[in-house]
């Protein structure tokens, strides 16, 4: 009874999230497919064969994974901050706290959101991708889980965000100095074996690059680094972020007076 | 049953405001209880802490035996809010704030569906269930936030201010409607006004908070007696021996130069000094000995004359 309860719960929360992302699809949906289909076009078509194979790939076969990776990354981070700033910014927050659904199922909610938004926008830039070359998933156990954990955990950090958030700008601070600066130099566009030893090092310690070669190696079957490292960093990082938003939750941080 | 329990319930918002002093309430099953108090007196925050929208700072709070921090699901889902403010997603329509509230509360989509339809009809807005909420008026986005309340079916119904910027018609077809929901269904209702025409007509019990102190639980009758007289303190010009016996005023004496006089509202103070004439009394000065209850009154209507002329 209890569970059943529970569950419906949940589904309510995660047929909302997923109806304020269809909705606004112009502002969620369209965008990454565009930009990512300039990245294919400027730096697959046009550049890619000068700058000849990475890793043993094709320019744009290497960076499809990592292009995919940074749209889950950045779309399910602002779908979480957005709509949870949102929900608290016009208090309508308010008819989840007054009702019996517990913290952990409030937070899976906005979780599955952005989730799915980010796996959605994935699917459609692969779809996109797949206008420019031919892929093979050389593993999808891997591929999937991969892509699965990283989004939970972005998620997860636009929840946090999102609790701390006042203002529209603090939704938009994080993102632009922290996230977009990782992505980029989170192996995305290059192989790390490239850089000179300091920054190859300095690399090792960006989280992004984890994933982003994880992913890389479900797809194409190559990496820079250990793939269950990556499994043990992200799997570490989801623990940590979920206890932290747990605790902000039961203490109302910036949601209850 | 007590449909409410509050015990020793304190307040101190982050900067140190006291918003709650040691509050004990209790509320009747199936009463119609009312909750005044001037701005600021801590209506709200009362009404927060029950609802969880704010955290207390210490005692207890108990929904139909069910305690709020230890039986939380059982507590919650016997309470429906009905806050001061508009709080609904700007973006959804009517009937999706219906149904997503049912959802919160575990209620599957078929039942909220026949839930949502019904109390969206009682309340007038089955017309406009495809309106995205920005565009209803006032009046409507108080009825929406009284059927999201009740889609649950909750036994205690808190309601804030409901009828905060409603004109005279919809707030008498809402009193209705509330007179209806708590003798039919047996709803317990709870609800802060400022217009003492709505307590007088609506509740049964009342209970006064002023700066976070409850100050006054009483049954609405003797409340509204107590309104309706006004002490006087009366200055002799010659010391009085004996009060005449036959004076139709309710007289006390406090000195040999002293009287203090209580007039109900009916009564005049002309009636009263021809009267005092007649014995051969002679005042020289009066005063009006207002106690902390008519203080808060006026205080009370002052606030009444910004939204509109309901004074009984
Ligand atoms: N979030 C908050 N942070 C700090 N102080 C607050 C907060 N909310 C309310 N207060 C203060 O607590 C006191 C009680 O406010 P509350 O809103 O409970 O009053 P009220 O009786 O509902 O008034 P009104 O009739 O104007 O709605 C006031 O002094 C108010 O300024
Ligand atoms: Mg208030």
């Amino acid at each position: 009874m209890y569970w059943q309860r529970t569950l419906v719960a949940l589904g309510t929360i995660a047929r909302k999230e997923a109806q304020r992302y269809l909705r606004i699809w112009v502002q969620t949906l369209l965008p990454p497919a565009i930009t990512m289909a300039l990245y294919f076009v400027i730096f697959g078509n046009l550049i890619g064969p000068r700058i000849g194979p990475m890793d043993g790939y094709t320019y744009i076969d290497f960076i499809v994974p990592g292009i995919i990776m940074m749209a889950v990354i950045t779309n399910s981070y602002s779908n979480v901050v957005s709509s949870f700033f949102g929900a608290k910014f016009q208090r309508h927050v308010e008819e989840i706290l007054v009702s019996p659904t517990p913290n952990a199922v409030i937070l899976l909610g906005y979780i599955s959101g952005g989730v799915s938004r980010g796996l959605l926008t994935g699917f459609i830039v692969t779809l996109v991708s797949m206008a420019f070359t031919r892929i093979e998933i050389h593993s999808i156990p891997i591929t999937v889980s991969v892509v699965f954990l990283t989004s939970v955990l972005f998620s997860l950090g636009g929840f946090i965000n999102a609790v701390f958030a006042r203002k529209f700008d603090d939704i938009s601070i994080v993102p632009v100095f922290i996230l977009t600066p990782l992505t980029y130099l989170g192996g995305v566009f290059y192989s790390i074996s490239l850089l000179p030893d300091f920054w190859r090092m300095a690399s090792m310690a960006n989280p992004v690059l984890y994933m982003v070669n994880a992913f890389r190696y479900g797809i194409l079957g190559a990496s820079d680094i250990n793939i269950w490292v990556a499994y043990g960093l992200v799997l570490m990082f989801i623990s940590i972020l979920a206890a932290f938003s747990m605790y902000l939750l039961n203490r109302g941080v910036g949601i209850r007076g | 049953m007590k449909a409410l329990t509050l015990e020793h319930l304190n307040k101190t918002y982050k900067g140190g405001v006291v918003a709650l002093r040691d509050v004990n309430l209790t509320v009747e099953e199936g009463d119609f209880f009312g909750l005044l108090g001037p701005n600021g007196a801590g209506k709200s925050t009362m009404i927060g802490i029950i609802s969880s929208l704010v955290t207390k700072t210490a005692g207890r709070v108990v929904v139909f035996d069910h305690d709020l921090d230890r039986h939380t699901w059982e507590a919650k889902a016997s309470l429906g809010l009905v806050p001061q403010e508009f709080n609904f997603n700007n973006f959804e329509t009517v009937e999706q704030i219906v149904l997503n509230q049912a959802g919160y509360y575990g209620i599957r989509r078929r039942l909220a569906r026949q839930r949502a339809e019904r109390y969206l009809r009682e309340l007038g807005l089955w017309e406009k269930r495809r309106a995205v909420s920005r565009t209803l008026s006032g009046g409507m986005k108080r009825r929406l936030m009284i059927a999201r309340a009740l889609v649950h079916e909750p036994r205690l119904l808190i309601l804030d201010e409901p009828t905060a910027g409603v004109d005279i018609e919809l707030r008498r077809s809402m009193w209705e409607f509330l007179r209806r929901i708590n003798q039919e269904y047996g709803v317990t209702i709870i609800l802060t006004t400022h217009y003492l025409e709505e307590a007088e007509s609506l509740c049964r019990n009342i209970a006064i908070i002023d700066e976070g102190r409850i100050i006054e639980n009483t049954d609405t009758q003797s409340l509204l007696t107590r309104l309706s007289t006004h002490d006087f303190v009366l200055d002799l010009k010659h010391p009085l021996e004996q009060l005449p016996a036959k004076l139709t005023f309710n007289v006390r004496q406090l000195s040999p130069r002293q009287l203090e006089v209580e007039i109900h509202k009916h009564q005049t103070l002309t009636a009263l000094f021809s009267e005092l004439a007649q014995a051969g009394i002679e005042v020289s000065s009066m005063k009006n000995k207002s106690n902390r209850l008519e203080e808060l009154f006026l205080r009370l209507l002052q606030g009444d004359r910004d939204g509109s002329s309901a004074v009984a």
